[in-house]
């Protein structure tokens, strides 16, 4: 699991590159939520996340609780296997995606 | 002299067990094949190792990528449980079986372990309607585990959790 950054004016998209599971889960946490600061638009970009598991899922609901009160998130580029975890789980309907 | 001696192991324990193929699969199932059968410190630093063992049984059956990566979802979210809860702080065992139906081409994953017994199927399944504010993340594994696999059944027997999931590849 590797995740990077981009800031693009002020704008930042995360990138969540490989599988993010309980063996990665609480890096991937910390990690994420410096990332987030005080950051008010931010997107996470799927591209390359082959898989996530409901370890995963707890880290995107946080992320998007924290940022429904410091801005806003967008969830995109998202594979069919998260697709479909997204969707099993109403995911789909708690995140935005584009 | 040590009284321990004639004690079977953890490993010779569940092997005599396993011998015993009624113990999770009732009579006469012929066309299953055992693909890999592997014991395991139920440790989350054995998940990597199990999911890398399985995939590479998988790429020999054609597993398309995606079963694959539902299969490696559903062995996260399993054994993830077994080793934070079922020997509470104490490390335990865990047993891993990968089975292949060859009549029905369906992969048959078992996992075994001496815990606590608990069934994880037993939990009525949360509500995925519910909007950010009220959801927890609790049950949603599981719950992802039956919708990911065709079938999932769990056993008590001889002292062991045995959690049985099929999943159809073609």
């Amino acid at each position: 699991m590797e995740i990077t950054a981009e800031k693009k004016e002020e704008k930042l998209i995360i990138f969540l590159n490989g599988r993010l599971d309980t063996t990665n889960a609480k890096e991937a946490e910390e990690e994420i939520d410096k990332l987030l600061g005080d950051e008010a638009d931010v997107t996470f970009d799927l591209k390359d996340l082959i898989y996530l598991s409901s370890a995963g899922l707890r880290i995107l609901l946080l992320a998007q609780k924290r940022m429904l009160k410091q801005g806003r998130m967008t969830v995109k580029n998202v594979n069919e296997t998260v697709t479909e975890i997204f969707e099993t789980t109403g995911f789909n309907e708690i995140l935005t995606i584009e | 002299m040590n009284r321990n001696e004639d004690r079977p192991t953890f490993g010779e324990k569940m092997k005599n067990a396993l011998a015993s193929e009624k113990l999770f699969h009732g009579e006469g199932n012929s066309k299953l094949k055992l693909i890999r059968e592997m014991i395991l410190d139920a440790v989350i630093e054995n998940i990597t190792p199990l999911t890398d063992a399985v995939n590479e049984e998988l790429e020999k059956l054609n597993c398309s990528l995606r079963a694959q990566n539902q299969i490696d979802i559903v062995i996260d979210e399993v054994f993830a449980n077994i080793a934070s809860y079922a020997y509470g702080d104490k490390t335990g065992k865990a047993i891993v079986r990968l089975e292949h139906d060859q009549e029905n081409n369906d992969i048959i994953l078992i996992f075994i372990d001496e815990g606590m017994p608990f069934d994880p199927l037993k939990n009525e399944d949360p509500d995925v309607t519910l909007g950010y504010d009220k959801r927890e993340i609790g049950g949603l594994g599981v719950f992802i585990v039956k919708k990911l696999m065709n079938k999932a059944e769990y056993r008590f027997a001889d002292k062991k959790n045995i959690l049985i999931l099929r999943k159809n590849l073609d």
